[in-house]
């Protein structure tokens, strides 16, 4: 009784709370920002710098979304949320959009009434061992002590990889990556693993990182995407080839240094000229102007410029394209056509 | 027969003691090596200290002020002295202390919060030095629950005004009837009368602009001295969102904790019931499940577009948390008085309220002080939870630091800084409630 009470509420409230969010696009140009959700701080994805400034991987979606729907990518609020907070912030229409290194998932795509628009980072558990320890591949790991962080997709990922391979582990249960980077450093632990992304960024904090090695098999699928909410597909729209736009411009060669140049008149790639708006009118059909993309990339660069800034092999997190290259290069990064 | 006197005829004059039990030796051999086995226990404590504090103060002090980042500060050490280990990386502190204590509310506005403490200390002063602050600061105490609020948040003055004037209202109206019940409730009545009054017609500048005149009309209430540009709750963090929940919940739970106390044991069955079973169901679940349905369960259930401020939602459960704790501390100092007390409120004709008043919170009180006081520091340290729903209290805004790449890897010198300011205002706390149960010691002994 009491629970069939709970979840009556619970269903009216999502009812309510897609009603009220089937005008999200008219909510946001209202309001004159937009909220977004990120991380409370992930290295490369979301942090603020000393003055409050947000910046990183996902927040240069959020900005090239406000770009794209209100023409300015500083109005954005980012609304910092946990792992235990973002979906209700998320559902209860506290942010608008959630772009915070979240896995798409069935159970989150389906159950939890969420909608992935996309993938913006392909991510995947990785293992991390000191080099002293001398372990070429994670399955000469039987008997290791491994830290890993409770309560995450991670957790389970590792208890099946270890029962595939038939081999044991002993887990040392820690809560932060900050907590982890500590107990690995004073060697409570044999092995340390998270999303490879994270173990890159942990790795390139060390004071030797030369000593620790990444060991090259990746346990499980880690799509990582901005969220809306279920429902407003309007606005799941908007999102979605925001996105989708900032991976065709890298694909067709549009950076936000020739953003500029490029959209001034037509060109003689037809692609482009729908994308950047001088030809056709795709804006018209997602609600926005006709110059949303050329705002969109001019905010933070293309998806490329982005994550070159961000988490490339330039910056201190160093990642590799890897999967997240463009298909024309081996990656999985791939936009529909813009037609 | 001789006469020899035993009998000494002069006294000796008085000589020094002997000098190793004067002095530094004398209180040394006293107190550290009165006997082989305390002179092991002293060397060996000595030793640990000495182990501790020659790591601790080593690397505190030889240390890097000035870099920019961990990768920099690792550079000037090997620089320095040839080895990272055992040296401090302050430059994150130096980068970052702003931060720390404001979260991200708007550099330019620093001195509101700054303001609202040093406001804060003058609320306080008469209450907590009653015999040396001049009681005149007692207005300042009554106007701090509404000025706080808007110098924090901003806005228009007349918000802060409009609330005051509700309870102003409320007491006004509640005195008029006789007796206690329909004062109480016609004082309420009026009060939300008033406010719903003052806040659904946002008339009142113009209002009070017309009826001040012509001469004050120009000074617009819109404008500087009664307008404060609006900081967002999300703005809010670092030690400073520490502190005004810390203090809220402080300042509110001990006024409601005696009530909930008194409740608790009343005879009026009504009474008694909604007390206990407030505390109990407080005491019995966990302050961070609190904070998760301050979070996102009244997210859920509130109407959409609900503009429920997370931080007051925080604040109300912490506040309510502490309310049952100080409830049954100040229930354990009813329980310390003798029933000769409240029979002897009882024969001088006191009422319940005068009986409570006059003789009976004196002395409870004063027995509860250090129960009291621990509940606040408790509190106070609990607030640092709220990281865990996304808040940027100290503890949140670490883990923010540690996100910027510049910072990433750096972990004690955070901890050490933010366990620096708690330990300041919870030693403070501390030493307070000391100098106030000296002051209020009336045995003789």
């Amino acid at each position: 009784m009491q629970k069939s009470v709970f979840y009556g509420a619970l269903a009216a409230a999502v009812v309510f709370g897609g009603a009220a969010g089937a005008a999200t696009l008219d909510d946001v140009k209202a309001r004159g920002n937009l909220n977004c959700g990120v991380s409370t701080g992930l290295v490369g994805f979301a942090s603020p710098d000393a003055s409050g400034n947000w910046e990183g991987f996902d927040v240069a979606v959020c900005r090239a979304v406000a770009a794209a729907v209100l023409g300015d990518p500083q109005a954005v609020e980012f609304i910092p949320t946990t792992g235990k907070t973002r979906f209700t912030a998320l559902a209860s229409g506290e942010v608008d959009m959630l772009a915070r290194n979240t896995t798409w998932t069935f159970s989150r795509d389906t159950d939890l009434k969420l909608d992935f628009i996309g993938v913006n980072y392909y991510d995947g558990q990785g293992f991390m061992v000191p080099k002293a320890l001398g372990v070429t591949s994670a399955k000469d790991l039987d008997g290791a002590t491994v830290c890993i962080q409770t309560g995450t997709t991670t957790e389970l990922n590792l208890a099946d990889f270890f029962r595939v391979n038939n081999i044991s582990y002993e887990p040392v249960p820690i809560e932060t990556n900050a907590e982890a980077q500590q107990q690995y450093l004073a060697e409570a632990c044999d092995v340390y693993t998270t999303d490879a992304s994270g173990l890159a960024a942990t790795r390139a904090s060390f004071e030797s990182p030369g000593d620790h090695v990444i060991l090259p098999e990746i346990i499980s699928k880690e799509p990582l995407g901005p969220v809306v909410r279920h429902g407003d597909n309007e606005w799941g729209d908007i999102v979605r080839w925001t996105l989708n736009a900032l991976i065709s411009a890298e694909e067709l060669g549009i950076t936000s240094a020739n953003v500029g140049e490029l959209s001034s008149g037509p060109t003689n790639n037809p692609e482009i000229n729908r994308l950047l708006g001088t030809e056709g009118t795709l804006g018209d059909m997602i609600g926005l102007d006709s110059e949303w993309a050329q705002r969109a990339i001019m905010a933070e660069g293309n998806y490329g410029e982005i994550f070159e800034t961000n988490i490339g092999e330039n910056t201190p997190v160093g990642l590799a394209r890897g999967l997240n290259a463009q298909y024309t290069e081996g990656g999985l990064i791939y936009s529909p056509p813009f037609r | 027969m001789s006469d020899t006197s035993f009998v000494r005829t002069e006294m000796l004059a008085e000589q020094d003691p002997p000098p190793t039990s004067v002095g530094v030796i004398g209180w040394l051999r006293a107190n550290l090596f009165p006997n082989w086995w305390n002179a092991v226990l002293t060397v060996l404590c000595l030793a640990a200290i000495w182990y501790v504090l020659s790591g601790l103060l080593g690397w505190t002090l030889r240390s890097v002020w000035t870099a920019g980042s961990l990768s920099e500060c690792r550079e000037v050490m090997i620089a320095t002295w040839g080895s990272t280990h055992g040296h401090a990386c302050w430059g994150v502190i130096n980068d970052r202390w702003l931060q720390l204590l404001f979260g991200f509310y708007p550099p330019e506005l620093y001195y509101r919060p700054i303001l609202a403490l040093l406001l804060l200390i003058a609320a306080l002063a008469p209450v907590l030095f009653a015999d040396k602050v001049s009681p005149r600061f007692l207005y300042v105490t009554a106007a701090y629950p509404f000025l706080m609020p808007w110098l924090m948040w901003g806005g228009s003055i007349w918000t802060p005004v409009g609330v005051a004037a509700g309870f102003a209202v409320a007491y006004l109206v509640g005195r008029a009837p006789r007796g206690a019940v329909p004062g109480l409730v016609l004082g309420i009545l009026s009060a939300i009368v008033w406010w719903m009054a003052w806040f659904g017609f946002p008339v009142q500048a113009e209002v009070l602009a017309a009826g001040l005149g012509e001469g004050l009309a120009a000074i617009s209430p819109d404008t500087a001295p009664f307008w404060l540009e609006t900081v967002e709750s999300r703005k809010f963090g670092g030690f400073m969102l520490s502190v005004m929940i810390g203090v809220v919940a402080i300042g509110c739970s001990l006024p409601l904790g005696i009530l909930l106390a008194l409740g608790r044991q009343s005879n009026m069955l009504i009474v008694k019931a909604i007390c206990v079973g407030f505390i109990e169901f407080i005491r019995g679940v966990p302050l961070i499940t609190l904070l998760f349905v301050a979070s996102t369960l009244l997210n859920i259930f509130l109407p959409p577009g609900t503009n429920f401020d997370i931080i007051l939602r925080v604040m109300i459960m912490v506040t309510l948390f502490a309310a049952a704790y100080m409830a049954e501390v100040i229930r354990g100092g009813l329980a310390g008085l003798p029933t000769g007390q409240y029979e002897g409120a009882d024969s001088l004709g006191l009422n319940y309220w005068q009986a409570q008043r006059l003789i009976i919170m004196p002395q409870a009180l004063k027995i509860s002080i250090p129960g009291i006081v621990s509940t606040f520091i408790g509190i106070f340290k609990d607030t640092t939870l709220v990281s865990i729903i996304a808040l940027l209290d100290p503890l949140g805004l670490s883990n923010s630091i540690r996100a910027d790449t510049d910072w990433n890897g750096i972990y004690w010198e955070l901890f050490a800084f933010i366990a620096l300011l708690f330990f300041i205002a919870c030693f403070g706390m501390s030493r307070y409630s000391m100098y106030l149960e000296r002051k209020l010691k009336t045995e003789n002994d």
